[in-house]
């Protein structure tokens, strides 16, 4: 197994007052190339912490990240971050936005791979739309074909549709499954949602309260399409919540059950 | 379809009444004019007498020209330093630490208090009213430019870091259009302020403006009929001015930060 991205014992805190508070102590992940890793944890266990530090935006104080084999000592266009409340930029269209990421090339190959990718995201027809004149989840497109265009051999994604209405939520996530299928890419989610991560990922990373570890993992190997009502990904869900803290009588045994104990 | 219709009869809502203030602002002027009986005060008609004898003689476009001239030069200037200054004060911590105390010194300076070193330097010709309008014009625009890149949001700068772009083309496509509103906002600021002030400044000046033509027109016989001309057209310019650079927000480079 060639691990493309190999999290090495890496750990952070924060210093406030003298004192520094560990946020994540000594959390080592190994992602295979193509991979699709969703990363889920309690709020405030430092995911976006962790983020940064894969993407590059923030160092490890202690351990390291590697990718590729090569130690990440800042952002590179080689893992692009899809963050929830996007950096589409407004002042650019959606052309100049997709064209924006592209330093080599004749202005008309950049024109022709942005026009390429804006039809892959189904944005036909609005390449020279300024980015107010888009609703939230034509904008989450305009965000993911700008990351593609530029093949990048990752995608960092933190609670990328969180931002969005739950119909789009899962729009969205159907168009990202028919994308990657198309062009293969390593993928890691951050998000809070569990049947997101469920409905996505490969493999799915709980983590463990302040100061943040890996908990638990769960291999995901149903196929594409997947339908949540699954019983095993439903299984898989309970206990996946249970993991969080969300289910105190742990894996549900009948499906009754589980719907009690989500009203109480 | 009755949506245009209903647009134009908004529009019209909105104009009536400052225009019937207008009116009646004038018919009380010339009224408290004619039962005071004053000899000095000009009445209404007067005022547009006076006007329109300047027009035709050509000195009254002279002036106006000559005021316009001049606070295009100074606020020019003023764009020309403080634009490139400001982005530079806004993108390197210690040329801010550096500049921003003697600006903020500086700013709240009058133009006016300046009048007598502006003699000193360059005389009662045409460059000290064009230095007094940049000094006032210059400020403003450095302020909200280097304020403008400071609240640049930085899910931006971080995207274009993301994509490893070159410094020129973070600066050309990411920094400039991100602040160019601000820039908009301190250059109308600016010309407001260049506008009042190039009257002050004229009064120092011999031989022409709007402000030369309201001094003028007091020494030269109390025409006080052309001091009210004189202050009726700088009002107008003053708002066709503003609705000039209220025009420079609705560009699609700038309209992105009202858009929404």
């Amino acid at each position: 197994m060639d691990a493309k991205i190999v999290i090495d014992n890496i750990g952070k805190g924060f210093t406030k007052g003298g004192t520094t508070l560990p946020v994540i102590d000594g959390l080592s992940l190994k992602v295979k190339d193509g991979e699709f890793v969703a990363i889920v944890g309690p709020s405030g266990c430092g995911k976006s912490t962790l983020m940064k530090m894969i993407s590059g935006f923030a160092m490890p104080d202690t351990g390291s990240v590697r990718i590729g084999g090569e130690k990440v000592g800042g952002p590179s266009p080689k893992g692009i971050v899809i963050s929830q409340h996007g950096s589409v930029f407004p002042w650019l269209t959606v052309r100049e936005n997709l064209m924006f990421g592209l330093n080599r090339g004749t202005p008309q190959q950049k024109r022709e791979l942005a026009d390429h990718y804006a039809e892959m995201v189904g944005l036909k027809g609005f390449e020279n739309a300024y980015p107010r004149e888009l609703s939230g989840g034509m904008l989450k497109r305009v965000e993911i074909a700008r990351a593609l265009v530029v093949k990048p051999e990752i995608l960092y994604m933190d609670e990328p549709f969180s931002a969005l209405d739950a119909l789009m939520n899962l729009r969205i996530r159907n168009e990202l499954l028919r994308i990657l299928q198309e062009e293969r890419h390593t993928v890691i989610l951050i998000t809070h949602d569990v049947e997101e991560a469920l409905y996505l990922a490969d493999r799915i990373v709980v983590l463990s309260q302040r100061p943040t570890t890996i908990q638990r993992t769960f291999q995901v190997l149903q196929p594409h399409p997947r339908k949540l009502s699954n019983p095993q990904l439903q299984q898989m869900k309970d206990e996946i919540l249970a993991e969080l803290g969300l289910d105190p009588a742990g894996s549900a045994d009948g499906s009754a059950d589980v719907v009690e104990q989500r009203q109480a | 379809m009755d949506k245009p219709h209903n647009k134009l009869h908004d529009k019209l809502h909105k104009t009536w009444p400052p225009l019937l203030l207008m009116a009646c602002l004038v018919g009380l002027w010339h009224y408290a004019v004619v039962t005071s009986e004053s000899v000095i005060f000009p009445t209404p008609q007067q005022v547009l007498d006076g006007t329109m004898e300047l027009a035709r003689d050509g000195t009254l476009w002279q002036h106006i020209g000559a005021s316009l001239k001049r606070v295009a030069t100074g606020f020019m200037l003023a764009v020309l330093v403080a634009v490139p200054l400001g982005l530079w004060m806004g993108r390197v911590g210690a040329v801010y630490d550096t500049l921003n105390p003697l600006f903020q010194i500086l700013r709240p300076i009058s133009p006016i208090a300046w009048i007598p070193l502006a003699i000193l330097w360059f005389g009662v010709g045409d460059v000290s009213p064009v230095f007094l309008i940049f000094l006032s014009a210059v400020f403003p625009i450095i302020v909200q430019t280097a304020h403008g890149v400071h609240t640049i949001e930085k899910r931006y700068l971080d995207a274009a870091l993301n994509f490893g772009v070159s410094r020129r083309k973070m600066f050309r496509q990411v920094v400039v259009p991100a602040v160019l509103p601000d820039i908009v906002v301190g250059m109308r600021i600016s010309l407001g302020v260049a506008w009042l002030v190039v009257v002050a400044a004229e009064m120092i000046v011999r031989s022409s403006g709007l402000g030369f033509m309201i001094i003028d027109a007091r020494n030269a016989g109390n025409r006080y009929d052309l001091v009210i001309a004189a202050m009726v057209i700088i009002g107008v310019i003053g708002l066709l001015l503003d609705l000039l650079m209220r025009r420079l927000e609705g560009l699609n480079s700038v309209r992105w930060r009202y858009g929404r």
